[in-house]
C-alpha cells in the first residue's frame, strides 16, 4: 500500500427536508491500490457517501479530495481520473454495446483506432464480443452487468467506484466480473465498492468499512475484523454481530 | 467537439430505433398537411371568390323576387339554383335538399311580396299624405295588408357566421327595396297630384364604403390554403418534436445515463448540445418536406402550388429558429417531467395549445380579443408570422427579424431554465 488517494475529512450530508443526517462526521482515507468495500443494511449511507466520492452530491459539511484534487476547483480533472459503475444498467437500450461503449468512451476523450481497439478488448475479456453488435436490451441481466462494468473502465481510470456491481448476476457472470476487477486492481486501478455480498466482500477486498446510520461503525482487513469479533467465523458473522438483525426497511 | 459530435450521432441513432418516434416526427405532419389542407381548401377557395351554391324558391315571380336573386348573384358569393332536373323548385324539395346536407341554404320567396310591398307602401305614403292634407283619406288607406316572411332553410351544420352574413346580407337588399318603392310611391303620388316627376332622383346610397386590400405588386394579400396550411402545419410538426425531445430528456434521467454522463469528463451544454443539433436537423428535414410537399405534392390533388420563389434562406432562417424554439421547450418540459408517464400528454396538450392559440388552426384575425393577445405568447404565432412576412408579404431577413429575435430569445430561456432547474434539483 502507498499513500492516500482518497481523502475524507469529517464530512457530512443531510438531504433537503430530511431529519436524519444520511451521512454524519465520516472520516476515511484510502489508499493508491486498495480494494475497499464499503458494507452496510440498507439505508447505512453506503450510496450516498459513493455519490459524494463521484461528485454527484455535495456533502453538506466537511471536505474530501481525490489524488489531492477538490471537486469545487478541479471537477473535470478528478472525472478524468475516476470511473463509474452505478447499480442501476446506465445504458441506452436501443443501442448497440458496442455503440454504447463507443459513446461513454468519447466521453471519456477517447477517440478513432484508440477508442475502437479498448472497446474491442474489453469485450473480449468480458466475452462479450459475439454480442457487440447486439442491441443491449435483448441482453440477460449478467451481460448488461458487464457491459455496465466497462463503459465505466474504458478510460482505465486511477479510481474506480462501483455501486453493488454483481447484484442479481449468476455465478459465471460474477466470477467473470471479479475477476476482471482483480486484473484492473493488479494494473494498479484503486477500488472502491458497495456491496451485500458479504462472502464476495471477504473474498474480494483488501479491506473493508462497515456503515450504519451513517457512521463508520468499524473498518481493517476481512480477517482482522474476524479475528476480533466473538464467535465471528465470516465476515456475515461480523456484520450481525455489528449491526443487528433488525430489519432497515425505509419508505 | 468530437464529444458533441458523438453526442449528436448517439442521438440520432436512438431516434432512427425509434419507428414510433420518427412516424410522429415525419408520417404525422405529412398527412396532417395534405388532409387539412385539402378540407380547407373550399373555406380559402370561398375567400378567393368560388361560388357557394345556394337554391331560390321563387313563388312571386315580381320585381321585388327578381331583385333578391340578382343581388344575390351579383354578390359573388352564391350560385343561384332555381330549378333542379329542369323543374322550378318547390319549397318542399329545396327543404329536403338542405336537411340532407347538400346545400348550406334554401331562400323562399312568398308569393305576392312585390304587389304586396307596393300595396303597403302605398298605403303608408298616401296615410302620411293624407295627415299631411295632401291627399283624402281612402279606403285604401284602410286595407288590411299581412306582413310577408323570406324563408330561409339553412343546413343544421351551418356556421353562426354564414347565416349571421346571410341574414344581414338579405336584410339590407329588402330595407334598399323598400326604400326603393317609397321614393316611387311618393313620386307616382305627387305626379298624380300634379307635381313635377323628378325623374333624376337618387335612390343610391348617399354614404358608402370601399374596401381596399393592400396589395404588393398588383396582386392581393390573401393567403389560400396552401400559403396558410404548409407554414402553420410545418410549425405544428416542428413544435411536435417537443414530445420525443421531451421524452428523451426523461428516458436519459430514468434509465442512468444522465447520472452517468455526470460522472463523465463532459459538460451538460455538450450533452444538450447533441440533442440540439440532432432534433434541429429533424426540424430541418421537416420543413423541407412540407415544402417539397407544398411545392410538388399539391399540384398533383388540384390544390395551389407553393411558391417558394427567391426566399428560400429567409424561410430556412425562420424553420431554424422555430427548430431552435421547440428543442428549447421540449428539454425544459423533459427537464421539469418526473416520469416518463408526465412528458407525452403534458407536451401533447402545451403543443396543441400553442398551436391554436397560434393561429396554426384559426387565424388570430378571426378570434376573440382576449385570445388574440394572448397568441403573442405563442411561439408558433412568431413563426406564423415570420411565414407570413415572406410568403404574402415578400419580406425578407430585415422583415422576419423580430419574429426570429423572439424564437432564438425563446430558445435561450427555456435552455436557461432548464439547466438552473437542473442545477437546483442536483443539490439535494
Amino acid at each position: 500500500m502507498s499513500s492516500s488517494i482518497i481523502h475524507i475529512q469529517e464530512i457530512s450530508k443531510k438531504y433537503k427536508g430530511a431529519d436524519e443526517y444520511s451521512i454524519q462526521q465520516l472520516s476515511l482515507s484510502i489508499a493508491e491500490g486498495e480494494i475497499i468495500g464499503l458494507l452496510g443494511p440498507n439505508g447505512a449511507g453506503k450510496t450516498t457517501l459513493i455519490s459524494m466520492l463521484c461528485g454527484l452530491l455535495k456533502p453538506t459539511s466537511g471536505s474530501l479530495t481525490i489524488n489531492d484534487l477538490s471537486f469545487k476547483q478541479n471537477s473535470k480533472k478528478i472525472k478524468q481520473l475516476i470511473g463509474v459503475v452505478p447499480q442501476e444498467y446506465a445504458l441506452y437500450p436501443t443501442l448497440t454495446a458496442y455503440e454504447n461503449l463507443m459513446y461513454f468512451g468519447c466521453m471519456y476523450g477517447l477517440f478513432g483506432k484508440q477508442l475502437k481497439q479498448v472497446v474491442s478488448e474489453n469485450l473480449e475479456r468480458l466475452g462479450l464480443t459475439k454480442f457487440a453488435h447486439k442491441r443491449v436490451d435483448t441482453f440477460s441481466g449478467g451481460m448488461k452487468r458487464r457491459i455496465n462494468l466497462i463503459a465505466g473502465i474504458l478510460h482505465n481510470p486511477k479510481i474506480l467506484f462501483l455501486d453493488e456491481p454483481t447484484v442479481g448476476v449468476d455465478v459465471q457472470s460474477k466470477k467473470v466480473i471479479i475477476d476482471h476487477l482483480k486484473e484492473l486492481n493488479n494494473n494498479g486501478t484503486t477500488i472502491v465498492y458497495t456491496s451485500h455480498h458479504l462472502t464476495e466482500a471477504q473474498e474480494f477486498c483488501t479491506r473493508v468499512a462497515i456503515l450504519d446510520k451513517g457512521i463508520i461503525i468499524s473498518k481493517g482487513t476481512p480477517s482482522s475484523l474476524i479475528e476480533s469479533t466473538v464467535d465471528a467465523h465470516n465476515l456475515e458473522d461480523v456484520f450481525i454481530s455489528l449491526t443487528g438483525l433488525a430489519l432497515r426497511d425505509h419508505a | 467537439m468530437r464529444k458533441l459530435l458523438m453526442s449528436a450521432y448517439k442521438e440520432m441513432l436512438l431516434l432512427v430505433r425509434d419507428l414510433g418516434g420518427l412516424a410522429i416526427l415525419f408520417v404525422m405532419p405529412l398527412v396532417l398537411i395534405i388532409t387539412v389542407t385539402l378540407i380547407q381548401d373550399s373555406s380559402f377557395k370561398i375567400m378567393n371568390n368560388v361560388k357557394i351554391p345556394i337554391l331560390f324558391v321563387d313563388n312571386d315571380k315580381g320585381d321585388l323576387s327578381k331583385t333578391i336573386q340578382n343581388n344575390l348573384e351579383e354578390s359573388d358569393i352564391f350560385e343561384i339554383i332555381t330549378q333542379k332536373d329542369n323543374i322550378d323548385l318547390t319549397e318542399e324539395l329545396a327543404r329536403t335538399a338542405v336537411l340532407k346536407g347538400k346545400y348550406q341554404l334554401v331562400v323562399i320567396i312568398p308569393k305576392d311580396i312585390t304587389i304586396d310591398l307596393q300595396r303597403k307602401v302605398s298605403q303608408n305614403v298616401s296615410k302620411i299624405l293624407s295627415e299631411l292634407g295632401v291627399e283624402e283619406d281612402t279606403l285604401r288607406n284602410k286595407e288590411l295588408i299581412s306582413a310577408k316572411e323570406i324563408k330561409l332553410y339553412f343546413d343544421p351544420a351551418s356556421q353562426k357566421t354564414f347565416k349571421n352574413a346571410v341574414m344581414n346580407s338579405i336584410d339590407k337588399m329588402i330595407a334598399k327595396i323598400e326604400s326603393k318603392s317609397i321614393y316611387s310611391a311618393f313620386q307616382e303620388e305627387f305626379s298624380e297630384d300634379g307635381v313635377e316627376n323628378d325623374s333624376s332622383l337618387d335612390e343610391g346610397n348617399f354614404i358608402t364604403f370601399k374596401e381596399i386590400n393592400p396589395k404588393e405588386g398588383g396582386e392581393d394579400i390573401f393567403p389560400n390554403s396552401t400559403q396558410h396550411n404548409v407554414p402553420a402545419w410545418t410549425l405544428f410538426a416542428i413544435f411536435f418534436i417537443v414530445i420525443p425531445l421531451s421524452i428523451n430528456v426523461v428516458k436519459e434521467k430514468s434509465q442512468g445515463t444522465f447520472v452517468r454522463l455526470r460522472t463523465n469528463p463532459v459538460s451538460y451544454a455538450t450533452v444538450l448540445g447533441g440533442k440540439i443539433i440532432t432534433y434541429l436537423i429533424v426540424c430541418l428535414i421537416q420543413f423541407l418536406l412540407m415544402l417539397a410537399i407544398g411545392v410538388f405534392i399539391f399540384p398533383y390533388l388540384g390544390l395551389a402550388t407553393l411558391e417558394v420563389g427567391s426566399n428560400f434562406i429567409v424561410l430556412f432562417l425562420v424553420a431554424l429558429f422555430s427548430g431552435l424554439a421547440a428543442i428549447g421547450f421540449g428539454i425544459l418540459l423533459g427537464t421539469l417531467a418526473k416520469t416518463y408517464e408526465q412528458a407525452p400528454p403534458f407536451g401533447a396538450t402545451a403543443v396543441v395549445i400553442l398551436a391554436a392559440i397560434g393561429g396554426v388552426w384559426v387565424p388570430v384575425f378571426m378570434m376573440p380579443q382576449f385570445m388574440q393577445t394572448l397568441s403573442n405568447i405563442s411561439p408558433m404565432s412568431w413563426g406564423l408570422n415570420a411565414f407570413y412576412d415572406v410568403f404574402l408579404r415578400h419580406g425578407g431577413i430585415v422583415e422576419v427579424l423580430p419574429e426570429i429575435g423572439l424564437l432564438f430569445l425563446f430558445f435561450i430561456i427555456t435552455v436557461a431554465i432548464s439547466i438552473f432547474y437542473d442545477k437546483k434539483k442536483r443539490a439535494v
